[in-house]
């Protein structure tokens, strides 16, 4: 691998590391966050930013993930392992078989039957209310928070384990897109009918894609609900579909680091936003219709362009 | 009451509510069929639609007045402000499909949230302009032959039987606009081939702005019907934004008398499907047949194959 690019990424890593001692608690707290959603951001950008596939129902895997994670926990007792597994296991469940319909599909409808899909598992959880306790959400107890005997409940090891969450998602999406797969995936964005033509098994690479994007959700939902102790519908909703979008959007679609700078960027947006007015949609619409407009490459992207070609 | 009359004043509020979905769709399906761009942001113009309707008939007064001026000028004012979003975002994106939706989709959030700044998380009402309750007769089989008589509450009111008039009209209206005018040919020009069209000298961005207009007023149309008989709401473009989807997937993307076609069957059996099921089951069961019929039948029920 080249050195540059192992530089850049091992260098934010270190940065990360080096804040976790450094940051005021307010920040470290966010940053703890910003990190687990920027993995949601980074497998969103495996499907939308690298393979071209747009899909409106993200939320649906996050939320399969938290949920798989949380409602054995919560209802069997499972240990905080083995229901963290069950999370990533769930997400990589739905998303074989969402994808496997919804890849008949292609543009405009597969963004309206990933929508529609995924309306229908948020509907589907305020209807199980025996076991997701609909609107309200379960509330993790805190005794049940421990991974490996690591307490959860404390700010520190939070910050420490999402950073190692942050630092194997990271790690695997840069392994990924810089193996033939992802070079396939690339193509396939680029121009569907020549990768077929090439001989690449074009559905099988997308619903690939589909499944490991889903992987990378549910793995950052699982950890979402055990690291701050609540599995909620909201998880679920569509906004929460539009926001690893606008995330990868702003940051940079397709690229491996811009997913994070993208989480950040409109994590800290918000934050200050809603000091200042409660209207913080207004902000994210605002930011949405000037991005399309005037960066639909976003900051990474724009980064990538004009100075650092070499960006992976 | 016995199960007909039953079914009959479940299939007449189905009716009502094909209407105003019916309008919605149409103009939803106006915009894809003609711009080839899914609005995300539909919903908000009914919305928009039905608030307006509240502010402009409080400033005219009040009562039949009130209700008429808003329903003149609110399509005009929601209709102007979607031509000035398509010139001055569609435009700008140049139509590219999944742009467009990102696009409407944020424009979707700064409409509900202005909604929400200026007029409140409050649903109000518009009182109707006229609203006698008119008793429904049913025919009964008794020993001496067929006999009318008056079931208790059956019955509509005469406002209902308006919209569902107001919605025949206006889409007989959108009909003979586009097949027997000049500004429909022009249209339909585009439809079918956006570069030939601009190669004879039709302005396709004016056109644009124009069908976007169109499809904007039709929902504002659609939400100042509606507001007599639901209260207006900064949420409520959600739902019928989900709905006139399905409407015009199952109809078939772009084909009017499709959409006509499924607003019906979707607004009657709406109405009959949430009198079995529980409607959040009613709603999940909707979802996922649409998604499949998408999956399955992409040109949906009525489209054609795409060539």
């Amino acid at each position: 691998m080249n050195a540059r690019i192992l530089a850049l990424h091992g260098g934010l890593l270190a940065l990360l590391l080096a804040l976790h001692f450094l940051l005021p608690v307010y920040h470290h707290g966010n940053l703890a966050r910003i990190m687990v959603l920027a993995c949601y951001a980074i497998g969103y950008n495996l499907l939308f930013g690298y393979t071209g596939l747009l899909s409106l129902g993200h939320a649906m895997f996050f939320a399969a993930g938290m949920y798989g994670m949380g409602m054995p926990l919560y209802h069997l007792g499972l240990g905080a392992e083995l229901a963290f597994l069950a999370g990533i296991a769930a997400a990589g469940g739905l998303a074989l078989v969402v994808g496997l319909l919804a890849l008949r599909t292609v543009g405009v409808a597969f963004m309206i039957v990933t929508l529609m899909f995924s309306q229908a598992f948020y509907l589907a959880i305020l209807l199980a209310v025996r076991w997701t306790r609909g609107d309200e959400g379960l509330v993790l107890a805190g005794a049940d928070r421990v991974l490996f005997g690591l307490d959860l409940t404390d700010p520190d090891i939070r910050y420490l384990l999402a950073l190692g969450l942050f630092a194997l998602c990271l790690s695997a999406a840069l392994w990924l897109v810089r193996r033939p797969f992802g070079r396939v995936l690339v193509a396939i964005r680029e121009n569907p009918e020549r990768a077929e033509l090439l001989g690449y098994d074009i559905f099988r690479h997308k619903l690939a894609a589909v499944v490991l994007s889903g992987l990378f959700s549910g793995a950052a939902g699982a950890a979402y609900g055990l690291m701050f102790g609540y599995v909620g519908a909201s998880f679920a909703e569509v906004h929460f579909s539009i926001f690893p979008l606008l995330w990868v959007l702003l940051g940079g679609a397709g690229t491996v680091i811009g997913p994070f700078f993208g989480v950040l960027f409109m994590f800290y947006l918000i934050d200050i936003s809603s000091g200042l007015t409660p209207a913080y949609m207004l902000v994210a619409g605002v930011a949405l219709v000037l991005l399309t407009l005037f960066a639909p490459q976003g900051l990474v992207g724009e980064v990538r362009r004009r100075w650092l070609r070499w960006l992976p | 009451m016995e199960f007909g009359p039953y079914l009959m004043l479940a299939a007449l509020e189905g009716a009502v509510t094909a209407a105003v979905l019916a309008l919605m769709a149409a103009g939803l399906s106006l915009v894809f069929g003609v711009m080839r761009v899914v609005n995300v942001a539909h919903g908000e113009f009914y919305m928009l639609g039905a608030v307006l309707a509240f502010v402009v008939a409080g400033m005219a007064g009040g009562g039949a007045l009130g209700f008429v001026a808003a329903l003149v000028a609110v399509p005009l004012i929601v209709g102007a402000l979607a031509v000035a979003a398509d010139v001055t975002v569609l435009k700008r994106v140049g139509y590219d499909p999944e742009r467009t939706i990102v696009a409407t989709i944020g424009i979707l959030y700064i409409l509900q949230q202005v909604t929400l700044m200026g007029y409140g998380p409050d649903a109000r009402p518009v009182a109707a302009p006229f609203n006698q309750r008119i008793a429904l007769p049913w025919v009964e089989w008794g020993a001496g032959g067929p006999s009318l008589y008056w079931p208790w509450g059956l019955s509509i009111t005469s406002y209902k039987l308006f919209v569902i008039g107001a919605a025949v009209v206006v889409l007989a209206g959108l009909w003979v606009l586009m097949t027997r005018t000049r500004i429909g040919l022009v249209m339909r020009a585009t439809q079918l081939d956006r570069e030939t069209a601009q190669a004879f000298g039709i302005p396709v961005e004016r056109v644009y702005a124009l069908v976007f207009g169109l499809g904007a007023g039709l929902a504002a149309l659609a939400g100042v019907l509606i507001v007599p008989i639901q209260q207006a709401h900064y949420l409520m473009g959600g739902d019928a934004l989900l709905l006139s989807f399905i409407v015009v997937i199952i109809g078939g993307l772009g084909s009017l008398p499709g959409t006509l076609i499924a607003a019906l069957l979707i607004g009657l059996s709406d109405g009959i499907l949430s009198v079995f099921f529980s409607p959040t089951l009613a709603k999940i069961v909707a979802t996922l047949l649409v998604a499949l019929v998408l999956v399955f039948r992409p040109q949906g029920l009525m489209g054609k194959a795409p060539r």
